[in-house]
């Protein structure tokens, strides 16, 4: 299993918005509901790259900037009617701290 | 345990609210009971099935394993023949029982049958469901001659279909004009000889004494002498609301069922949909009030009671292929009313918009129906026409055609004209379906939108805007309802957010009932706009909220980079101001440094991390924003003007600056562009801005509501005034108005062409306190508006949203 890394304090990321993560030059973002959960995906939009970390966060979906797909956050796919999946990254907190597996 | 909801009346509005209900998941236990023998199919293709156009299959919308997937329990083939009010029981002619928590009646209406002698001789149908379908395919398979009583939509559709099987068909009609409810004279004469054309005989003011015959009819007697001999009669003269069964349990009916706002009859377990109510006072005959009906009835099933039914404006498209026919509305008029009529008799076309003070009343259109809806449209939102009205009756591709060519009516049909009037789906749904979904055919469009999937009156425009569409990208105002997660219209939230003082979007949501916890990227921009200028002092500005270009202040790139664009007061620079560009442009490695439309510099490619240090630069050099990102007061364009122009008459670059210092960082409903020209040559575009200012001798044009961009609008004239003070005054006041009123990304031009120049006169020009009070009003939500964002968003304490918030690398981290 990979293991956890800590890569900030929850409120590192405003409620309905992220924040990425540089994990070696591939960037990782990390999107905080208003329920103050914290969801983890790599930062490309599977339609044109777009960078989701930039998109709004509503429920438990981000929609991307440049054509407003949606994402699930809790599973990555691309709700339809559109169609795809960006990866996903095991990301948790322990109290304020946020732990991202890699 | 469940609430168990009954449905009596398998029909197309019955059907259509338990499908919203579906969709609203809401918790009952449902029991369908249909008289007739099949699932729900689309009643309204009857008449293509009769030609022979579609078959039964293909218009089933309902088939019984779509009710047994959903567990609905399904009697088709049983007609309900008492209720039980008191132990909210059903009990169906085999004797078949089902009891209620709720009710649900969706009875339709029956054919009405002249009581003429020999009305119930074999052979005299009415033309209402499969069953009357397939008694005419039969006699046509048998017999030679039929006859239609009644010359409406119905009649004409069914003489149609039964001409296209063969048979010799007169269409026997009461007054001397067709479609008497639908078309004035001129067009019905027009629709009489293409249909005589076509071989149908007409027999008019001939009003039915007697059918003869001994079992089956012979001919038709009338009350003016004349006969014909037929093997068929079909009755097409009305139709009446089905209210037997609701009457013998003791329910109130009028002409129908009546029923309140929420669709309750007068027991509150009773709820009654479709042809068989009687709303308000009046009962419907088409589809779309009925599947209006269905949403609020679901709506209040689902115990989320905020759906109102208040009655529709109807319109009405004959489906008999090859004849393009449209009418809407009161057609013929008062003596108040003004009437545009156009004819072109060689080409058959035939058009006629009955105006009442500038606004649609009604409209007949013959021969050319392309912008029915567009009228329709422009009819239901009383709109003030003036400011078209003399290009009004080619349509909208006229009113301000930005050149698209061939297909420029569907492209310049707004995105919020409804193109399917059954289901209520907008041009901009369909495009959205199209762009989004990757759609080709007809078929995919009708299956992802519902649009053309009813009527098919508007299958032609889908199929332009289809071909119109492939390629095209541009977000425009969606109507009512706001989005998804509402069913209020952005005018209705507006008002609630100021009647009921909301100042916060947690507030909204819950007042309004808003289905999705914290919205969606549609209505969370609109509501934070709405927030914000409604209460600039109380409310506070959400940036999640904000689409990314508003919250970073630069545009976003496809490849992540950004744009950052400084302001130049009334396109007015100086060397220093361009040096500092120029080094910023070096030292951030900037790729493309262009001149702009806007009479500004847009340094282009810019790194997300490198923005807050070039802000930072730049505002060293006194530099601020341009909001080039923003719905908000972009650039206020100027000319030379009277300091240096020979045909200068005022300091257009002057009075440009103090209008752009006084309205920037302002937010509006949809960005916002200014320009002042020194003379009448109008260097500076100034007619196609937003708010433009003319100089001349004696002083200065404003002139509003104008824009190039997809639509190209040349502005409207507000007023002529004397000095720079009153400009401003006007400027500020014309602004404020604009963003009080019109709707989230509504530019100046589509708002002025639905309120009205007029409306904005009388609110600016005629009434002065009022202008007064709006400019003041202006300048106070200015002094919170006026900060510049780079000068913030570069404080340290914001920084950090423009860098990781951790970066790893394998020399700390063994990589996995
Ligand atoms: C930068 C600029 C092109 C240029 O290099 O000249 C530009 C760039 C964009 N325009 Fe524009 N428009 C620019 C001047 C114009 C003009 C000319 C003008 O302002 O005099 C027009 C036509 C005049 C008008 O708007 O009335 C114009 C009509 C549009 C439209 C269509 C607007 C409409 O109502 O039809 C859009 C689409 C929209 O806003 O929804 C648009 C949208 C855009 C966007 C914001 C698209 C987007 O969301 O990314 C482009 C951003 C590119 C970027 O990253 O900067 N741009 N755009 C111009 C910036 C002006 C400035 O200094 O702020
Ligand atoms: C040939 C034709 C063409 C049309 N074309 C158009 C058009 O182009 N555009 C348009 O907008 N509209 C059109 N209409 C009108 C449209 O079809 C009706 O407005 C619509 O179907 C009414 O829906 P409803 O559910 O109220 O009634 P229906 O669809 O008639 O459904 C009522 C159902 O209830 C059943 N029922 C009645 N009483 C009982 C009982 N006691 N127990 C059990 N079941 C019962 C009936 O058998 C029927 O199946 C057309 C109608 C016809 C007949
Ligand atoms: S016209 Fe405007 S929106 Fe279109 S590509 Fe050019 S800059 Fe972008
Ligand atoms: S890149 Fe995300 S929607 Fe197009």
């Amino acid at each position: 299993m990979s293991n956890w890394t800590e890569v900030g304090q929850l409120n590192d990321i405003p409620r309905l918005g992220s924040r990425v993560v540089d994990n070696n030059g591939e960037e990782i973002a990390i999107f905080r509901t208003s329920e103050d959960q914290v969801f983890a995906l790599r930062n490309r939009c599977p339609h044109k790259n777009g960078p989701l970390s930039e998109g709004m966060v509503h429920g438990n979906k981000v929609a991307c900037p440049l054509h407003n797909w949606n994402i699930d956050l809790t599973s990555g796919e691309v709700v339809a009617p559109d169609k795809g999946c960006v990866r996903r990254h095991e990301v948790k907190l322990e109290g304020e701290t946020v732990l991202l597996a890699i | 345990m469940k609430e168990r909801l009954v449905l009596v009346g398998n029909g197309m509005a019955g059907v259509r609210t338990i499908e919203e209900l579906l969709k609203l998941d809401a918790d009952y236990d449902i029991t369908v009971f249909g008289a007739e023998p099949y699932g729900n199919y689309n009643r309204i293709m009857l008449s293509p099935m009769l030609t022979g156009e579609t078959t039964l299959d293909a218009i089933m919308l309902n088939t019984p394993e779509w009710y047994a997937e959903h567990d609905i329990t399904l009697h088709s083939g049983k007609k309900v023949v008492r209720i039980d009010r008191k132990n909210r029981l059903v009990i169906a002619d085999d004797g078949s029982e089902a009891e209620y928590d709720r009710l649900l009646l969706a009875t339709g209406s029956n054919p009405f049958i002249l009581p003429v002698p020999g009305h119930d001789l074999e052979g005299v149908i009415g033309f209402r469901d499969v069953k009357d379908v397939e008694a005419m395919i039969d006699a046509a398979q048998n017999h030679q001659r039929a006859v239609v009583i009644g010359g409406g939509l119905l009649g004409l559709e069914a003489a149609n279909g039964l001409m296209k099987r063969g048979m010799r068909v007169s269409v026997v009609h009461i007054s001397d004009t067709l479609m008497d409810q639908q078309l004035d004279s001129e067009a019905g004469q027009m629709l009489q000889r293409e249909l005589q054309a076509r071989g149908v005989e007409f027999l008019m003011q001939a009003s039915t004494q007697e059918i003869v015959g001994k079992e089956r009819v012979e001919g038709i007697k009338f009350a003016d002498g004349r006969e014909v001999q037929t093997d068929l009669v079909v009755m097409a003269v009305g139709i009446r609301p089905n209210i037997e069964l609701a009457q013998s349990a003791g329910i109130h009916c009028e002409r129908g069922i009546v029923v309140n706002d929420t669709m309750q009859s007068f027991d509150p377990r009773v709820y009654a949909v479709g042809e068989c109510v009687q709303h308000r006072g009046t009962c419907y005959g088409l589809v779309a009030p009925l599947f209006e009906m269905a949403k609020v009835a679901a709506n209040h099933l689902a115990k989320l009671g905020y759906g109102r039914y208040e009655g529709s404006v109807t319109s009405t498209k004959l489906k008999v292929t090859g004849i393009d026919l449209f009418s809407a509305g009161d057609f013929h008029g008062d003596d108040e009313c003004e009437r545009i009529i156009y004819r072109d008799p060689s080409k058959g076309v035939y058009k006629k918009i009955v105006l009442k003070d500038n606004r649609i009343e009604g409209a007949v259109l013959y021969g050319a129906t392309m912008d029915g809806p567009w009228y329709f449209q422009l009819m239901r939102e009383g709109s003030d026409v003036s400011a078209f009205r003399d290009t009004l009756m080619f349509g909208q591709g006229d009113t301000a055609d930005a050149g698209h060519g061939a297909n420029h009516t569907v492209m310049n049909m707004s995105d919020d004209t409804e193109v399917c009037g059954c289901n209520g789906v907008t041009k901009g749904d369909i495009v959205r379906a199209i762009q989004t979904e990757g759609l080709f055919t007809l078929d995919e469009v009708k299956a992802h939108t519902k649009a053309s999937a009813s009527c098919g009156g508007c299958t032609g425009l889908v199929e332009q805007i289809l071909a119109a569409t492939v390629g095209t990208d541009h977000s425009h105002p969606k109507v009512k309802p706001m989005c998804g997660c509402t069913d209020h219209s952005h005018d209705q939230v507006r008002e609630a957010i100021r009647s009921e003082q909301l100042t916060s979007m947690d507030a909204v949501f819950k007042k309004l009932d808003w289905r999705t916890p914290n919205g969606c990227p549609s209505c969370r921009p609109a509501l934070n706009y709405y927030l914000i200028s409604s209460w600039p002092k109380e409310a506070q500005d959400d940036p999640q909220s904000r689409f990314i270009n508003e919250r970073v202040h630069g545009n976003i790139q496809k490849d992540r980079s950004y744009t950052v664009v400084p302001r130049m007061w009334g396109g007015v620079t100086t060397p220093a101001e361009l040096r500092a560009i120029a080094d910023a442009a070096e030292k951030y490695q900037v790729p493309m440094v262009k001149v702009t439309g806007g009479q500004r510099i847009d340094l282009v490619g810019v790194k997300k991390e490198d923005l807050p240090a070039m802000w930072k630069d730049l505002n060293a050099a006194g530099m601020v924003s341009g909001h080039a990102y923003g719905k908000a007061l972009r650039t206020v364009k100027t000319c030379i003007g009277s300091q240096y122009c020979r045909f200068g008459t005022q300091d257009s670059v002057g009075l440009g600056i103090k209008l752009e210092k006084m309205t920037w960082g302002s937010w509006t409903a949809h960005k916002y562009k200014m320009a002042v020209s020194g003379c009448p040559r109008n260097c500076a575009e100034a007619t196609i801005k937003d708010f433009g200012v003319v100089a001349i001798d004696s002083g200065y044009e404003l002139h509003v509501g104008g824009n190039g961009g997809i639509k190209v609008r040349v502005t409207d004239l507000l007023a002529k005034v004397e000095t720079e003070e009153e400009v401003l005054e006007y400027a500020a006041a014309f602004m404020q108005l604009y963003r009080e009123e019109a709707r989230y990304l509504e530019r100046t031009a589509p708002w002025i062409e639905r309120v009205g120049l007029n409306y904005v006169k009388s609110r600016i020009i005629d009434d002065m306190e009022n202008r007064k009070t709006l400019h003041a009003r202006f300048l106070e939500s200015q002094q919170i508006a006026q900060n510049d964002p780079w000068n913030e968003l570069s404080k340290d304490e914001h920084r950090l949203q423009f860098v990781p918030m951790k970066t790893l690398n394998s020399e700390e981290k063994p990589h996995v």
